[in-house]
């Protein structure tokens, strides 16, 4: 760490310009290369809970489904927090 | 266009193959990056190393390629009437001032856009093929028919990038179109316009991460450099000289990379210069 590190972390100025070019490219790059809008995002996240609520109590405004780029391939993360695991009946 | 051979995308490349020449197209996306006075620059330093070596300006929009070369005066005819047939090869090719090995084929007017295609394109470059060991195309701005018609004349591209989001952001809709079309031996990555003092604040996109993100192997990297903008005022590019500016060393690194000298990519740190700079490399002292 250096000392303009320290004292952006101490002033809480810790987030660069540069840090945030990268992270905002790499979201915006996520959905360029899958051609995917926001919208066809959300209605997956609403199908994907819906199979996962057989199984699972999901919270639902808690749940996101976002694309995740690295090395030119693009991953879907879901973060689908849970309430309690349903008794499943066989 | 009647007298010309038809020639299929196999064709160019077989000339290509055939004569041992490689056509190199410089692409971007995005405007104002440098890819033209890239294309000057490496042009004259391939030339300088002994290459013979042909920059074709495929921007018909916008051709800039012979003013930066100060070729501008010498335009006769151009690859509108070398692709129409109604004048040789030769005679549209300007031979560059002080470099020899170096000529200019020369963009035709911006009409050229409303008929020109990636069968002329590659017509042409079967024609350079024979007589020149790198063929430079300089390829317009955006990803439409120009771009389409640039690219379609190689088997190998440079992706000029500057550390800036909007073109990191072309640059890899560029890379995903290349590589989709297949057609390519070797794609390369040149990072132009660093400024190494706000890489060092954190203020401008590092090298690694420009490399992160597009995942395209490294051929350059260079500078910003006022010196380059002295060089198209006078249309000499820094590459002809014996400059020792940034921009310059780097030109002909990159050319020598491209004949195959392993050449490392230095660190770009830049010398402390004032008061200011000094006080920054003190904050940026490592403590931990």
């Amino acid at each position: 760490m250096s000392i303009i590190e320290l004292l952006n972390r101490i002033t809480g100025a810790r987030n660069t310009s540069a840090n945030s070019a990268c992270s905002r490219l790499r979201m915006v790059l996520a959905h360029d290369r899958s051609d995917l809008s926001p919208a066809i995002l959300d209605q997956m996240r609403l199908e994907i809970m819906e199979v996962v609520s057989k199984y699972l109590e999901l919270d639902h405004s808690g749940s996101e489904l976002s694309l995740e780029t690295e090395e030119r391939s693009t991953a879907l993360v879901a973060n689908l927090p849970i309430r309690r695991v349903r008794k499943v009946v066989r | 266009m009647a007298q010309l051979p038809s020639s299929d995308s196999a064709t160019h490349i077989d000339a290509l193959k055939s004569h041992n020449c490689r056509s190199i197209v410089l692409c971007s996306g995005k405007g104002g990056v440098g890819k033209t006075t890239l294309t000057a620059n490496l042009g004259i330093a391939l030339a300088k190393l002994g290459h013979k070596t042909c920059v074709v300006d495929a921007d018909y929009g916008l051709r800039n390629l012979d003013l930066l070369l100060g070729l501008e005066s010498r335009i006769v005819f151009t690859a509108q009437e070398v692709i129409s047939g109604s004048c040789r090869l030769g005679q549209a090719l300007v031979k560059h001032k002080h470099e020899t090995n170096l000529m200019l084929m020369p963009a035709g007017n911006p009409r050229m856009l409303d008929w020109f295609n990636p069968e002329h394109m590659r017509n042409l470059v079967t024609m350079l093929a024979d007589g020149f060991d790198f063929i430079l195309i300089d390829a317009p701005a955006g990803v439409e028919d120009g771009f389409k018609n640039a690219v379609a004349g190689a088997n190998e591209a440079i992706l000029v990038v500057n550390p800036e989001i909007s073109s990191v952001r072309d640059a890899d809709r560029v890379a995903g179109l290349l590589s989709s079309q297949g057609a390519f031996d070797l794609i390369q990555l040149v990072v132009n316009r660093v400024r190494p003092r706000m890489v060092e604040k954190l203020d401008m996109l590092s090298i690694e991460d420009v490399l992160d993100i597009l995942a395209v192997p490294l051929l350059g990297v260079v500078q910003e450099d006022e010196q380059v903008i002295v060089a198209s005022n006078l249309g000499e590019p820094l590459a002809l000289g014996n400059h020792n500016s940034p921009a310059a060393v780097a030109y002909g690194n990159i050319a020598r990379r491209i004949q195959g000298e392993d050449i490392p990519i230095p660190d770009i740190n830049a010398k402390p210069a004032g008061f200011m700079d000094r006080l920054s490399d003190f904050l940026s002292t490592k403590i931990i």
